[in-house]
């Protein structure tokens, strides 16, 4: 199938690019690494009047630490986040994330900016927004605003996003010295959406864990925390009474939608081994520490 | 198609300057297949998945029925053609057909642009690092193992 | 054994074809450019059933670069409508089909309109705008709810959507089963999947009206079958069609049918006189391109107290799809389950019973080892239950079972002659390759860690190179006979035109190298011409595993006669007896001394330029044919065994092949570099059956998935390594000796990959008979023996 027919602009610099989405709003659609928009448009699935090809904004490149917190540009390549020294020191839970997203080809071209603004429920970066606390930045001739992810990310491919904002960059909180995070996901080929994934993050003392963010991918119609989960969790040892009250909580919790593929009641089964998992490995890392 | 919707584009294509006059929804498979007659970049889904379009686009892995022609402009892109003209990719072509790595070859233009990328990156994988890298690529004939078998004899 | 088989034959020859491949420079059907060419796209019927009240094409026709709108009223002087009849069933229903819907549309997917347009991104705007009436009405997408009395018609000719019901019987099987000690009893279940080559299906027509010639580019495994098709159903003279396949981009039986679209893009260009390209998508493909498996078959195997099978019963349904098959017809792969259930084994009480439907679903057709895996799967998961109740070891339990060497040949149970098979051969040989001692000793280790790991064993038969009989008897214009010309240049070089064609498995080589050994010159010098229609001997290309049993047979006898030709006129100006002359690399020799004499290039050159010189009744044609038909069987069967070890998640369902092992017996191995490789590609098309591959549809019968995103098929990073071994049991039925080897990987894989599940998570209690085994079947079925415990 062949796309149908658009307009396509190429904005040269940020302000045009934001009176351009001003202009077309509804009808336009930006398009970054193109590796979700492509298919959906050759498979006729999206048929927007006109594409703005982002790709050309050097704004929008870059990864930086300022003022506290790291800022990933909208642009950065998935692969890039992978291979970047600031993100490997400051942001581990990202690289650790990284290999899981699509294949080599993919993850040259796809952008974290693309992943944020599309929020698909099964997707690693808006998951890893969601434990870190990252905040997206979105931006228009209105103005430029920040919107924590757990507000930002309101439903299935649903956002705080207005159609004439970009998103402009995620800017995340540094991993704190005692810091501990994890991440684990469950595909049936590499590289495949996850059929279910979780993002850990927390501090620590000793074999305590505080401040545990536990936020699910694959599961609902967006990435979620697990609230309950992370309570029974939090502020206590890591053990094995903690993990099974902890994967307890969660089983209540979770409603996955129905998928013709995965039934609710298995999405709910393999969140809760992910946890299990997840938590068993990271207390014998903490002992070992 | 709409004139007024072209755009003129001017790009590297194994190593030649090629000017051409581009609708905005041609893909650059299409693109490279039917406009420039480089009809060794296949295409097997135009979804993204089956990777049998894979070129290089400004030396990376890109899959060129997820990005349009109008998007090359300026870039500099090799297909199966140039690199199999380059001489740089001999030693695995030789090793593929050694040893069978290929059947009806739809797949195998792309398949030799990613493992030819993976041994620029890592002279010396690991199976499993083989069969990550091209875990993107289906090859619906041969299993997958003369393919791995045939990168690793030529990294050794 | 002949003795002038030689080398090559039988040596790891790679294949010319492939550097032109690997370079870049293939010649795929959509490489193929025409002057004036237009492109076609069809308004596909999103509904699986829906009556088609009217067709509003106006506005579509004025859409840019449209050159024609056409629906089923437009081509019907063009093109004539088909039933997929076969005489060998002559109880099956076979409604009447057309290139495009007229009043109904039976599946998703079926064509009901179509675009001509001058790029085909033009001709998807045009659909776009072709407005449909449309009522939908109620679709029947399972066996049961079809064959219930009452149920919506699919085919309001028919009385029913009963398409065909058969029974195969040998003994007794209800009484030796009320006899037997030990009964099991299971209902298995394989879902619906397709053949998925990664080039899609697509065509090229070019018609000359001055001389009402068809050219037909187009990715197919049959070309003479096209031919005579497209020049019936067109109503051209036949000598008039020429088929061509280029390089095609993979086929696995998906390409040696007749597409309704396909024939409708040849039609388009008969009608405006122009070269018509259509290339299917991938949405189209998975919609449109024959589906395969979709049974449901109840199995009862009897056992005595000994362990002997005493009898086996099975039911099996299935269904045609929308429309029968044409023109092979949707009945064999149901036909093939009830004649190879059971087959491994010593078995004199056997009742299979058939039944087929029509369903508001794509249609069912031939995809690569047509209902072996079925067959396989069924009788190896009803012997490891037999094993189970019986407190008895599963291999020892074949051991006992397995036809033996004194029983052949014999004709099977299920109707199959078996000339010679070597089951017990293959599992020594299996055996002494994988260390089951020591795998269960590290699966005792592991299932003590939570890790559950299983070995799976599925001994196999298939059946190769079908005779002439089947269609020939069928009715059908499907050629099972072999013609090979061979013709010698001046230079001595070869050229072989053979009706086998070659999608990459190697066919071509093997014929190379039968005609490079026969003849006795180098491989270098020898090229195969196949796949064109109008080129090659009228010959039946590639379906079946009957390539190298057939190709190579009557290579061989093409090669022989222009050997005695050659050796002949040789003999005639050396002065000598042909007897004591050879053909070795191109050069004639002294049998006896080896001292070169001359070269091939100098016979030819005498031959094609100076034959005045040679005595007019002296064998020297230099270009020869040879034809082979065999006579007086089915099928040549072979047969192998394979094993799997694999790895099932307990906590996720995922299961990981770790190891896998074929052990196959195809009789005399022409090249076993090519034999192994479509092994290993067949193995993982059969573990994309077992544990991916599978369409969904909604409650309304909308398909899921018909994208790659979707639709999983195995890729790189899960698949295992695949050791391949043989056993070699020649056929005598021909002189070369050699059985298929195409289908043997899909034919064993499934059933290895089930019974290593299984075996896997036995100590949870759970049984899997649902195929493919994804992650939430596999902890649905453990969790619902957890539930009863
Ligand atoms: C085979 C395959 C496998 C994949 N597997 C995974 C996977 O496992 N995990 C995963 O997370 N992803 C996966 N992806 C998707 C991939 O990661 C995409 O790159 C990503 O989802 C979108 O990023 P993009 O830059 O390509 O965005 P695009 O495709 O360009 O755009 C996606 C959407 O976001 C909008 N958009 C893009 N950038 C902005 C912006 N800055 N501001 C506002 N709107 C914007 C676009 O208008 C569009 O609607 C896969 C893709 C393919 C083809
Ligand atoms: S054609 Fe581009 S990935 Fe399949
Ligand atoms: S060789 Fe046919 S798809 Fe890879």
């Amino acid at each position: 199938m062949k796309a149908p027919d658009f307009r396509y602009l190429k904005p040269k610099t940020l302000p045009e690019c934001l009176s351009l989405l001003a202009e077309h709003g509804d009808l336009a659609q930006v398009l970054a690494g193109g590796q979700s928009l492509m298919p959906l448009l050759n498979l006729r699935l999206a048929a927007p009047a006109v594409l703005i090809d982002i790709n050309g904004l050097s704004e929008l490149s870059g990864i930086r630490e300022a003022d506290g917190s790291i800022t990933i540009g909208a642009l950065e390549r998935h692969e890039e986040i992978a291979q970047s020294a600031i993100v490997r020191q400051r942001l581990p839970l990202l690289a650790d994330a990284a290999p899981h997203i699509a294949h080599i080809a993919i993850r040259a071209r796809g952008t974290i900016g693309g992943s944020v603004a599309l929020a698909d429920p099964a997707a690693e970066w808006p998951a890893c927004c969601l434990a870190l606390g990252a905040e997206i930045e979105l931006a228009s001739t209105r103005g430029r605003r920040r919107v924590a992810a757990a507000d930002y990310f309101q439903g299935l491919y649903t956002t705080a996003r207005q159609a004439d904002e970009l998103v402009a960059a995620i800017h995340f909180p540094p991993a704190a010295p005692n810091a501990v995070h994890a991440f684990r996901e469950i595909s049936r080929r590499r590289g495949d959406f996850a059929i279910a994934g979780l993002a850990l993050a927390a501090l620590r003392t000793g074999e305590t864990l505080h401040n545990v963010r536990l936020a699910f991918f694959g599961v609902s119609d967006r990435p979620i925390l697990a609230s309950n989960a992370m309570a029974a969790l939090e502020g206590r040892p890591l053990g094995a009474s903690m993990i099974e009250a902890a994967c307890k909580a969660l089983g209540a919790e979770l409603s996955p939608p129905e998928d013709p593929a995965y039934p609710a009641a298995y999405k709910r089964q393999v969140a809760t081994t992910l946890l299990a998992r997840i938590l068993g490995d990271l207390q014998a890392e903490l002992l070992d520490a | 198609m709409l004139d007024d919707n072209n755009t003129r584009i001017a790009l590297t294509v194994n190593g030649e300057t090629v000017t051409a006059n581009v609708p905005a929804r041609l893909n650059l498979a299409d693109f490279f297949r039917h406009d420039l007659g480089l009809t060794g970049t296949h295409v097997g889904c135009e979804h993204g998945v089956c990777g049998a379009c894979t070129v290089l686009v400004d030396g990376k892995l890109a899959r060129s029925c997820l990005m349009l022609a109008v998007q090359s402009d300026g870039a500099r892109v090799e297909t199966i053609e140039g690199a199999d003209a380059s001489g740089r990719i001999t030693k695995l072509q030789q090793a593929f057909h050694r040893r069978n790595a290929l059947q009806c070859g739809f797949c195998t233009p792309a398949m030799l642009l990613t493992v030819g990328e993976l041994l620029r990156v890592n002279p010396k994988p690991s199976r499993d690092e083989v069969r990550d890298w091209i875990s993107g690529n289906l090859c619906r004939c041969t299993g997958y193992q003369a393919i791995v078998d045939a990168v690793m004899e030529v990294s050794a | 054994m002949s003795t002038d088989l030689k080398e090559p034959i039988g040596a790891e020859v790679p294949r010319d074809r492939a550097k032109r491949l690997l370079a870049g420079r293939g010649r795929f059907v959509d490489d193929i450019s025409l002057p004036r060419m237009v492109h076609m796209a069809f308004l596909r019927s999103p509904y699986p059933h829906a009556r088609i009240r009217g067709i509003d094409t106006s506005a579509a026709a004025d859409m840019p670069g449209v050159v024609r709108v056409v629906t089923a009223a437009d081509l019907a002087d063009v093109v004539s409508t088909w039933r997929p009849l076969h005489n060998r069933f002559p109880t099956m229903a076979a409604p009447e089909q057309g290139v495009l819907a007229t009043d109904t549309a039976r599946f998703q997917g079926e064509a009901v309109a179509a675009v001509l347009a001058a790029t085909r991104a033009q001709a998807e705007d045009a659909c776009e705008a072709i407005v449909i009436d449309w009522q939908a009405l109620a679709q029947v997408g399972d066996v049961a709810t079809a064959l219930t009395p009452g149920a919506p018609r699919i085919h309001e000719e028919m009385s029913s959507n009963l398409a065909f019901e058969a029974e195969v019987v040998a003994g007794d099987a209800e009484a030796a089963l009320a006899n037997a000690d030990h009964v099991v009893e299971r209902t298995f279940r394989f879902h619906r999947h397709t053949g998925v080559s990664l080039e899609t299906r697509g065509i090229l027509a070019e018609y000359d009206p001055t001389e009402r010639r068809l050219t037909v580019y187009q990715s197919h495994q049959t070309p003479h079958q096209q031919q005579d098709l497209y020049a019936r159903l067109l109503g051209l003279p036949e000598h008039k069609v020429r088929v061509i396949c280029p390089d095609v981009g993979g086929a696995f039986g998906v390409k040696h049918h007749l597409y309704p679209d396909e024939l409708a893009a040849c039609a388009a260009a008969v009608l405006l006189g122009r070269p018509v390209k259509f290339i299917a998508d991938r949405v189209e493909s998975f919609m449109t391109d024959v589906h395969c498996r979709d049974h449901e078959v109840h199995a009862r195997m009897g056992f005595a107290a000994d362990g002997q099978i005493v009898g086996l019963a099975i039911e099996d349904r299935f269904n045609a799809g929308a429309y029968g098959q044409h023109p092979r017809s949707s009945v064999a792969e149901g036909n093939q389950i009830t004649r190879l259930t059971g087959a491994p084994y010593r078995l004199e009480n056997y009742a299979a019973k058939l039944k087929m439907a029509f369903l508001n679903r794509g249609i069912l057709g031939h995809i690569r080892a047509v209902g072996h895996p079925i067959a396989a799967a069924v009788s190896e998961a009803l012997i490891e239950l037999g094993a189970k109740e019986l407190g008895r070891d599963a291999l020892d339990l074949r051991r006992q079972n397995y036809l033996r060497d004194s029983d052949f040949p014999l004709t099977s149970a299920g109707g199959v002659a078996f000339e010679r098979l070597s089951f017990t051969q293959c599992l020594d040989k299996a055996l002494s390759l994988a260390d089951v001692g020591a795998f269960r000793q590290e699966q005792a280790a592991l299932r003590a860690k939570g890790i559950h790991r299983g070995i799976g064993f599925n001994t196999f038969v298939e059946l190769t190179a079908i005779g002439p009989e089947y269609y020939g008897e069928g009715g059908q214009h499907i050629s099972a006979q072999e013609t090979c010309l061979l013709r010698m240049e001046a230079s001595g070089q070869v050229r072989i035109h053979i009706g086998t064609t070659d999608q990459g498995q190697g066919i071509d080589t093997g014929i190379q190298q039968v005609v490079a050994g026969v003849l006795g010159i180098p491989l270098d010098d020898i090229e195969v011409i196949s796949g064109d229609s109008a080129l090659s001997p009228m010959g039946g290309g590639s379906w079946g595993s009957r390539g190298a049993a057939l190709g190579g047979e009557v290579a061989m006898r093409a090669a022989r006669t222009l050997r005695l030709n050659l050796l002949s006129m040789a003999g005639f100006l050396l002065q000598k007896s042909a007897d004591d002359l050879d053909l070795v690399d191109g050069i004639v020799v002294d049998r006896q001394h080896g001292t070169a004499h001359m070269s091939t290039a100098d016979l030819a050159k005498i031959g094609h330029f100076r034959p005045y010189t040679l005595p007019s009744d002296l064998p020297s044609d230099l270009t020869v044919t040879a034809r082979y038909a065999s006579r007086d069987r089915m099928f040549i069967a072979g047969n192998g065994i394979q094993v799997a070890i694999v790895e099932v998640d307990t906590g996720t369902g995922l299961v990981r092949p770790l190891r896998h092992l074929v052990v196959h017996d195809c009789g005399r191995v022409l090249n076993p570099l090519l034999v192994r490789e479509q092994i290993r590609g067949g193995v993982v098309q059969g573990l994309g059956s077992a544990l991916y591959e599978e369409f969904r549809y909604a409650e309304n019968g909308a398909l899921l998935n018909a994208s790659f995103a979707d639709y999983l098929v195995p890729m790189a990073a899960e698949m295992p390594d695949i050791e391949v071994a043989h056993v070699t049991t020649p056929t005598e039925t021909s002189e070369l000796g050699a059985k298929g080897a195409g289908e043997a990987g899909l034919a064993g894989a499934v059933g290895a990959i089930l019974n290593a599940v299984n075996d896997a998570i036995s100590p949870t209690g759970a049984f899997l008979t649902e195929v493919p085994l994804t992650p939430p079947r596999i902890l649905e079925a453990i969790n619902r023996v957890a539930q009863i415990e």
